[in-house]
């Protein structure tokens, strides 16, 4: 069985404080809690900070183009339906340069799960806005103020995902739960992650998030399968409130073959 | 019969010009005679002007000629169009109703009612191309017995094939009453059964023989009747194609899936080629092998899309940005599309790197007979493989430094050992790394993988008499233009070789510096405007041709005007 020792990887090379730690902490715990051994699991990450991921765990990786690492990872699991295949991108990466790549995933509902580290900022070429950047967000890029953002949960139910989570970096235990819900899903399952960025983003900050996270899961009434409730969920996103809401469908069965 | 007989089918997109030309083609492939067909049309859906191209022969022949001894026209525009085409002793067989725009008739003009006998016969309109079928075969006194035999294993036994062949005969019946006068005649010779092939066809049967199990694509001519043909395989042969949202996830996702272990493929052109330059670098990085498909087409952009050109050359030699090793192989003739993926997937397997399949237009869209494959010659070699035997899984370097620069694969979960890569740099086990010793090392060793590749590329291809001062070098689908052009200036006492490549990288630098050295003029043949071969020859070898005999109008070359251009240029 696996411990959380045999998810320990190379040393993280990112900000202290960064709320990268505790996605990397959540995923591995999933992980564990599920009984997955490391060789089971295949992580392929874009570029960003979150695409570094994989390195400071244990798995089979591949480190992907920036954008592009839903397509490996669907072809991988086309190819082996026996893995477990993580996608695993940021808000640039995967809201920015591979947008047309997640619409399409979603709608095609490849058995992958795709988490998604959103900071609302770009880290790695340090401090530009991206494309979930609140509006009026001033960068060196946006001098003006970023315009209106992508919001990824009604993209994502708009496009027919058969999942569609969100979590918070700063909730282990929640966070660890959506997305063990994620791997055992059958289906293409997004998991968009509020996670603050304390080198260039001053304004979602822990503290900004801790104010104002609330989970739907909690509410009574709440139906995450009723797609009129669902849907009517989406303007969550516009108000700039996190929400947190998991849901399920059906998903289509893909062929598979084995390598040979 | 005269040594070949050419067809020409001309009419309207929509018309079912390309059913007609197909058909003439199988049912001259089933009398024994050889076929080269090809196709030209406009990028429209309805309308316009389309036509196909049949050469019968009583010997292989690998282009089209110039001359056309019986034209079907659905229209007018038809017999307006290739009027200067016929040949002497030739003919058009033109519906009625449509022969008055085109003027009185002079003895090469046969009109007669297509449409009406499709609709009193067959009770359709749609039948009117196999009326005009039924009437072509009957102006060289054919068997129709053969091509009721095609139409029924084509379409099955039923209504439908029942019509058409209600249609042929009507046509068929209608000429043999109606046309005075002794045309020409073509008797089926002894039955032999020869596959009729268009060039992706070939080259899809290839990827299959070869285990590929995973396509993905975007469509896009001349590339997209591979990626239907995958599709309609797929169960049969147990593969997956996947038709993805653009190019760039089409790249991606073979890629991922050849990481995974299994033979992958994506095919396009021109633009579809330049979104995918990045995924070619990923699969340079990485390690990965894929076989890339390019079917070239006249840019730049969208340029022409539905014609022909050898204008990629030079950009899969040199897309993408660093140093990383690639094989380029060209496709000389259908046959030859069929080993050429076998080949591809091998090397890309043994050398884990993207290996490029270069086609064009006319060779995708052209129609050849093709003698029996003999599959016992296709062979698998799936390169270097990790396996627990080898030592302990908890050591795996997918990366591992070694002396021919080839690092044995291992597949994510078949086995214990994490395969891990990077599109970054990355050390030997796969992590990304910045240190300056191992980005040297990783470079090195990718390119070491260029040493044992080179051995395996083929040699060019020589035909003609060696002692001929003139060589005429080509590569890719000019193959049997440039043949020809050899046979057909001998005859006229311009004595000429050639020198064909096939297989351009790594470049055989040898051999083409050889031949340039020995000949006393080259000339290279090619289908740009430019010379890209030229220009190749030149880098990798020092050395200059004499001249360049380009066409860039994106139709392809015939032996005709390669004899022309060469009688100009030597005297």
């Amino acid at each position: 069985m696996a411990t959380m020792s045999d998810y320990i990887g190379l040393k993280p090379a990112w900000c202290p404080g960064c709320g990268n730690f505790g996605i990397l902490r959540a995923l591995n715990k999933a992980l564990v809690e599920l009984g997955v051994e490391p060789h089971q699991v295949l992580f392929v990450s874009g570029i960003g900070q979150a695409g570094k991921l994989p390195h400071y765990t244990r798995g089979n990786i591949f480190n992907s183009l920036h954008g592009r690492p839903v397509p490996p990872a669907i072809g991988a699991k086309i190819a082996n339906s026996e893995l477990i295949v993580i996608a695993i991108s940021g808000d640039g990466d995967g809201y920015g340069e591979g947008g047309n790549h997640f619409l399409h995933a979603a709608r095609r509902n490849h058995d992958i799960t795709y988490l998604v580290h959103n900071n609302q900022v770009y880290g790695l070429t340090k401090g530009q806005a991206s494309p979930t950047s609140d509006v009026g967000f001033v960068t060196k890029t946006t001098p003006e103020g970023a315009v209106s953002p992508v919001y990824p949960i009604a993209l994502a139910i708009a496009c027919g995902a058969s999942f569609v989570g969100r979590s918070f970096a700063g909730d282990l235990a929640h966070l660890t739960n959506l997305i063990k819900k994620g791997i055992t899903h059958r289906g293409f399952s997004l998991i968009d992650i509020l996670q603050p960025c304390v080198s260039f983003n001053h304004k979602n900050t822990f503290q900004w998030y801790g104010e104002r996270v609330y989970k739907l899961d909690d509410e009574s009434g709440y139906d995450p399968s009723d797609k009129k409730q669902r849907w009517t969920r989406r303007s969550n996103g516009e108000i700039g409130f996190p929400s947190v809401s998991s849901m399920r469908r059906t998903c289509r069965s893909m062929r598979t073959i084995c390598p040979r | 019969m005269p040594d070949d007989f050419n067809f020409m089918i001309g009419g309207a997109a929509g018309q079912g010009v390309q059913t007609v030309g197909f058909l003439l083609s199988k049912v001259f492939a089933r009398g024994g005679y050889h076929i080269f067909a090809d196709q030209d049309y406009e990028s429209r859906v309805r309308g316009g002007h389309n036509f196909f191209r049949v050469r019968v022969s009583k010997d292989k022949v690998g282009a089209i000629a110039e001359g056309v001894d019986v034209l079907i026209a659905l229209d007018s525009d038809s017999v307006e169009l290739h009027r200067a085409e016929m040949a002497e002793r030739s003919m058009a067989i033109i519906d009625e109703g449509k022969a008055k725009a085109v003027g009185s008739e002079d003895g090469s003009l046969f009109s007669m009612p297509l449409e009406k006998l499709a609709q009193d016969k067959a009770g359709s309109k749609l039948m009117t191309n196999t009326v005009a079928l039924g009437a072509a075969l009957a102006s060289v006194r054919y068997d129709l017995n053969i091509l009721n035999t095609v139409l029924v294993d084509w379409l099955g036994k039923g209504d439908i094939a029942d019509k058409n062949i209600a249609a042929a005969r009507a046509g068929y019946e209608h000429f043999q009453s109606g046309h005075k006068g002794n045309f020409r005649e073509i008797k089926p010779l002894a039955e032999t059964r020869r596959m009729v092939l268009n060039g992706n066809e070939a080259l899809a049967v290839g990827a299959i023989a070869a285990g590929c199990k995973f396509m993905s694509a975007y469509p896009m001519t001349p590339a997209s009747s591979i990626m239907e043909y995958m599709a309609a395989k797929s169960k049969e042969y147990d593969l997956v194609m996947v038709h993805a949202e653009d190019e760039i996830a089409a790249i991606n996702m073979a890629v991922g899936a050849a990481y995974a272990g299994v033979r992958a493929m994506t095919a396009t052109s021109g633009s579809g080629l330049c979104l995918m330059v990045e995924g070619m670098g990923l699969a340079g990085i990485t390690e990965t092998p894929i076989v890339i498909v390019d079917g070239q087409r006249p840019g730049p952009a969208v340029g022409l899309p539905t014609r022909t050109e050898q204008g990629d050359l030079l950009f899969v030699l040199h897309a993408h940005h660093g140093d990383f090793p690639r094989a380029v192989l060209v496709l000389a003739t259908i046959e030859g599309a069929f080993w050429a993926a076998v080949k591809a997937f091998n090397l890309a397997d043994k050398y884990q790197l993207p290996v490029f399949i270069l086609t064009d237009q006319h060779l995708a869209s052209s129609y050849s007979t093709v003698d029996g494959i003999d599959l016992s010659r296709v062979t698998i070699e799936r390169g270097a493989l990790f396996s627990e035997n080898d030592g302990d899984p908890s050591g795996y370097m997918r990366h591992r430094v070694t002396e021919s620069g080839i690092s044995p694969r291992a597949f994510p979960g078949l086995s214990k050992a994490l395969v891990v890569t990077d599109c970054d740099e990355h050390d030997e086990k796969g992590h990304l790394t910045e240190d300056a010793r191992e980005r040297t090392a990783q470079v090195e060793k990718r390119l070491r993988k260029t040493v044992p590749l080179r051995k395996e590329m083929g040699m060019p291809q020589r035909y003609g008499p060696q002692e001929a001062e003139t060589t005429l070098i080509g590569w890719g689908s000019t193959y049997g233009a440039i043949r020809e052009a050899v046979d057909m200036l001998g005859k006229d006492g311009v004595a000429v070789n050639m020198l064909h490549l096939d297989e351009v990288w790594p470049f055989p630098a040898g051999p083409v510096a050889d031949t340039i050295n020995k000949t006393r003029n080259s000339y290279v043949i090619e289908s740009n405007a430019t010379g890209q071969l030229a220009r190749l020859i030149k880098a990798e070898t020092g050395r200059d041709v004499t001249g360049r005999i380009l066409k860039f109008d994106g139709r392809p070359l015939t032996p005709a005007y390669i004899t022309r251009a060469i009688k100009k240029e030597v005297r």
